[in-house]
């Protein structure tokens, strides 16, 4: 592996633009490392052409002292997001072969701001797993290995499993994921690399591929804070093509960085102490606390009484959501068709949708639909609206006794490949602490705190009031810089 | 013909049966654009040219709302009378269909855009007193869905996505008509309003209104009954065929002992006849729930205002105006039933024509060489500055009424100004008493024997003396000197 891909965003951009290094060395190191990480399965396309051509007008760009914000650094690309020309699948079956004519607003942002693509990331299928092995391309092998000797695959999490994983071997200095309900936050504990999802409304949704609309947002992941201010800020901005896009300028986040807390208050709610969570993770997280105080925040206790609701909600609201978005994968326009002999339309709609979704999203259409269906749909899609307005209120009440709200990222470290796979309500468990966050729609980041006893990392979550990713970062720099946390997965792929 | 007031029943077995009609008209908003793309939305366009990403439903496309197709809804509304909701929110209506790529339409269940309102129709429109109010119930923005084509290939259907998004309004009525001719007088009178506002132009036979119509029978005074839809009727005589065709149906089925079930119709205009499209139990259960991709439309004050104050005069409150100047209520009505016509109208007006002369000049010579020549309003060769110079011509005696029906005739062929041809062509009235006492005498002079009997007291050959001046006058004598000069001369 080359020095090159152990750098930071942050350090790539400095090199390159002290001339130490080019952009073309750059990504034709990051290329190299995507082939030799196949094993992984991280990457479901690869473009090293593309990373080139980026690099090569990096290069000239740096002759005429026109750099852009990313100038010089390739990126992966989580395969939810639309890409022009180059195949965008979602993780699906039924999209196999896709490639769009046109290009996600936040990789534009990112093309627009110098980045390069290095390929596309695997992923759970339409992002709607923990784990990403309902992918159709086959499950993401986590880098990190467990300590005990064996060598049982792990789980790099998910949705954004590839993503995670690239960013922990090394495979891309920085990716984009997505979150719905925790899946920039938990693969990015998973793995012990930072991911931030933004207040919802930050990143515009125009061409990434819909699982649950009032839920999904777009997010970086990279190897530190900075890195994700850095990517945040050109991913950002409003989008009238996205009529939930919030109007607003973006925040020079980088710019604004500190670890000075002072005068900041930090909620711990009670309710996120749940029983039969590993000591590790508590342990971990009063070590944040602790990190905290350090950095000269106040220490309060809150409650979020409504936490517990949180879980079911999500898993009747997303679905619900998703079963309408993927009702346009009927075979009529592109991707999969299925047209058996002598059927009808609706023949082709079952013998497509059958053999190009997965079973993890058969089972979300199929409680989405129900839950939506007349005569249940009072019963829980309105009732689970109502308590999403209930768990927006306890924040809104917290956030006026705190600043932030500091809890764990999941419940436990990366789980080993198939384990819950059998049991998707203990898979869906996983998402217990990033859940409420999607819910009220506000900004949430994972840091990594540090190993567990089996030498996995474990995360670190942030919970901030709307738009305030600046304090959410801040707070998360503060931790990574007294975590000190500069553990890399032993190379074995 | 009956009295167009009178009661409609249709006579039973059992007794007289009262039918109860309540009409969804379906009415594309005018807009260059699609309600939630940038598409564009003209007709008898090539299939699939107006068709955008958002349209065609590609991964990870949404829609974001056309401002100009909620300003028509809201100004509709107005017109209507209607409560205007300032919070309202898009639902969606899921269900598969290959017409409808993201497998949902856009449509407004739970929070419409506009609440109730009223329609007022005159039951007879010679009679301004025959009026009655139909409700609206509510008015809901949607989109349309995209169109199959089934004669394309022999195994194969073809789907067409032009009108996939195009903005419609359904506005829906309360179950307040009575009969064939009310629901008929609605719709005219709603398209005519729909006309005027401007949001939709309501032409029927391009798809751009049509009308679910819901009909039920019941003994008159008695409780209701059942109702059937029968969806997509696309013209005022179709829908009026539909009434009297499912109510004649459901009144027989009643009697033979059966009853009617709620049920989706179709109707076949060949056959002038209804036939069941689904039945209740094969009903759709379409899962609506908020979008959310949209947030809620919220319309503030300056918004309204905007959409207010751009409304322009309304048929009846312009009927009323033209009654005013002393316009007959049938020429008012008339007048005003059409958008073009009363813009046309008012044109001759403020070209400074009398308006009781002008509003029977219109109707009758007007609307009578259109007519004749096949020609809609807009079509008209005649600007309304030109009919007011030929009506100044006859008001102010230039030429006779006999000479005017000439000189449009000619201004028909040719375009020309009256005044124009009036002087080219020598048809000026005279009211030189010289050449007109000459030719009075020459007449005088070749009919002694009929000035004899005139003396003797047959007075009815006044009226021939007068019509041998105007034929050697050519019809340019001032027939108002002509008797004069014929009394004077006959003593």
């Amino acid at each position: 592996m080359s020095e090159l891909t152990l750098k930071t965003i942050t350090e790539l951009r400095e090199g390159f633009r002290g001339g130490d290094f080019s952009a073309r060395e750059i990504a034709e190191a990051f290329n190299a490392a995507v082939v030799a990480g196949r094993q992984l399965n991280a990457y479901t396309v690869e473009t090293p052409e593309l990373a080139l051509e980026a690099a090569d007008a990096a290069d000239r760009d740096r002759t005429t002292n026109s750099l852009k914000p990313l100038s010089g650094i390739p990126l992966g690309i989580k395969d939810l997001f639309a890409t022009v020309g180059v195949d965008s699948t979602s993780g699906s079956n039924i999209l196999k072969g896709f490639k769009p004519t046109y290009e996600s607003t936040v990789s534009g942002n990112l093309k627009a701001a110098g980045a390069g693509m290095l390929g596309k990331l695997n992923m759970d299928e339409f992002a709607m797993g923990s784990s990403n092995e309902t992918s159709a391309y086959g499950p993401v092998m986590s880098p990190w290995k467990r300590n005990d000797g064996g060598n049982a695959a792990l789980t790099p999490g998910g949705s954004s499993g590839g993503s995670a994983a690239a960013v922990s071997a090394g495979l891309a200095p920085g990716v984009t994921g997505t979150d719905t309900g925790g899946s920039i936050r938990q693969p990015a504990a998973f793995t012990g690399i930072s991911g931030i999802k933004p207040t919802y409304g930050r990143c515009s949704r125009w061409g990434i591929v819909a699982f649950a609309s009032s839920l999904d947002q777009a997010g970086p992941m990279a190897r530190t804070v900075r890195d994700c201010a850095i990517m945040l800020e050109a991913m950002a901005g409003f989008d009238p093509k996205d009529a939930t896009s919030l109007n607003l300028p973006v925040p020079q986040w980088e710019a604004g960085l500190t670890t000075d807390l002072r005068g900041k208050k930090v909620g711990i709610p009670k309710e996120y102490r749940i029983d039969g969570v590993p000591d590790e993770i508590n342990a971990i997280w009063d070590q944040g606390i602790e990190w905290l105080k350090d950095a000269g925040a106040e220490v309060v206790q809150i409650s979020l009484p409504h936490t517990k609701y949180a879980l079911p909600t999500y898993y009747i609201i997303a679905p619900a959501e998703a079963s309408s978005n993927l009702a346009r994968y009927d075979g009529v326009r592109y991707g999969l068709r299925d047209t058996p002999e002598g059927g009808n339309l609706d023949a082709m709609y079952a013998a497509t949708r059958a053999a190009g979704f997965g079973a993890e999203v058969k089972r979300r259409i199929m409680i989405g639909t129900y839950v939506l269906s007349a005569g249940f749909y009072d019963a829980y899609f309105t009732k689970a609206q109502k308590v999403r307005t209930l768990i927006k209120r306890d924040f809104a009440e917290a956030f006026k006794q705190c600043d932030l709200i500091l809890t764990p990222t999941a419940p436990s470290a990366a789980f080993g490949l198939n384990e819950k796979m059998a049991d998707p309500l203990a898979m869906y468990l996983n998402d217990v602490f990033a859940v409420p966050a999607s819910l009220a729609g506000l900004p949430a980041m994972s840091v990594p705190g540090g190993l567990d006893s089996q030498g996995l990392p474990l995360g670190i979550h942030l919970i901030g009031r709307e738009l305030d990713e600046q304090g959410v970062l801040n707070a998360g720099l503060a931790i990574e810089e007294r975590a000190g946390f500069t553990h890399r997965p032993k190379r074995w792929w | 013909m009956a009295d167009a007031t009178a009661p409609y029943r249709i006579k039973g077995e059992t007794g007289d049966w009262e039918v109860v009609i309540g009409l969804e008209v379906h009415a594309q908003v005018t807009s260059n654009a699609k309600l939630f793309s940038g598409a564009a939305t003209a007709f008898g366009a090539e299939p699939n040219t107006q068709v955008s990403l958002v349209d065609a439903a590609m991964p990870g496309m949404l829609p974001v709302p056309n401002r100009e197709c909620i300003r028509q809804a809201v100004r509709t509304g107005m017109a209507l009378d209607a409560v205007i909701n300032r919070w309202s929110r898009f639902d969606r209506k899921n269900y598969f269909y290959a017409d409808l790529p993201q497998g949902y339409q856009i449509s407004q269940l739970y929070h419409p855009l506009v609440g109730p309102g009223e329609v007022e129709i005159l039951l007879d429109e010679k009679d301004e007193n025959s009026v009655k109010q139909i409700g609206i119930e509510r008015i809901h923005v949607e989109q349309d869905a995209g169109k199959l084509m089934h004669d394309q290939h022999p195994t194969m259907s073809y789907v067409d996505l032009n009108r996939s998004g195009v903005a419609l309004m359904e506005i829906v009525s309360r179950p307040d008509m009575r009969s064939p001719a009310e629901a008929g007088a609605y719709l005219r009178k709603l398209r005519a309003i729909l006309r005027y506002v401007g949001s939709c132009d309501g032409n029927m036979e391009e798809g751009s209104m049509r009308a679910d119509v819901n009909v039920s029978v019941r003994k008159v005074g008695g409780e209701l009954g059942t109702r059937t839809e029968t969806k997509n009727v696309n013209s005022v005589r179709f829908v009026m065929a539909v009434i009297e065709h499912e109510a004649r149906r459901q009144v027989e089925l009643i009697e033979e002992g059966g009853e009617v079930a709620q049920e989706t119709r179709l109707y076949d205009p060949d056959k002038n006849v209804t036939r069941t499209l689904r039945s209740k139990e094969d009903a759709h259960d379409y899962r609506y729930f908020p979008d959310p991709d949209l947030l809620p439309l919220e319309l503030d004050e300056a918004f309204l205002e905007e959409c207010r104050s751009s409304l322009p005069e309304l048929p009846d409150a312009k009927r009323k105006r033209f009654e005013g100047l002393g316009i007959s209520a049938y020429g008012a009505s008339v007048l005003t039933a059409e958008v073009e016509t009363a813009r046309w109208f008012d044109g001759l007006l403020s070209a400074g024509a009398e308006p009781k002369q002008a509003a029977n000049w219109t109707v009758a010579e007007l609307f009578g060489a259109l007519n004749r020549t096949g020609k809609s309003i807009d079509e008209c060769p005649i600007s309304p500055e030109e009919a007011a110079e030929l009506l100044k011509l006859v008001a102010d005696g230039t030429i006779s009424g006999t000479i005017a029906k000439q000189v449009f005739e000619i201004m028909l062929e040719t375009g020309d100004a009256p005044s124009k041809i009036v002087e080219e062509r020598g048809l000026k009235q005279t009211s030189d008493t010289g050449a007109i006492d000459a030719e009075i005498d020459k007449i005088l002079a070749a009919n002694a024997d009929k000035v004899e009997q005139y003396k003797a007291g047959k007075e009815a050959l006044f009226g021939f003396f007068v019509g041998q001046t105007m034929k050697a006058m050519a019809g340019k004598a001032n027939p108002g000197v002509v008797n004069e000069r014929l009394r004077a001369k006959l003593g």
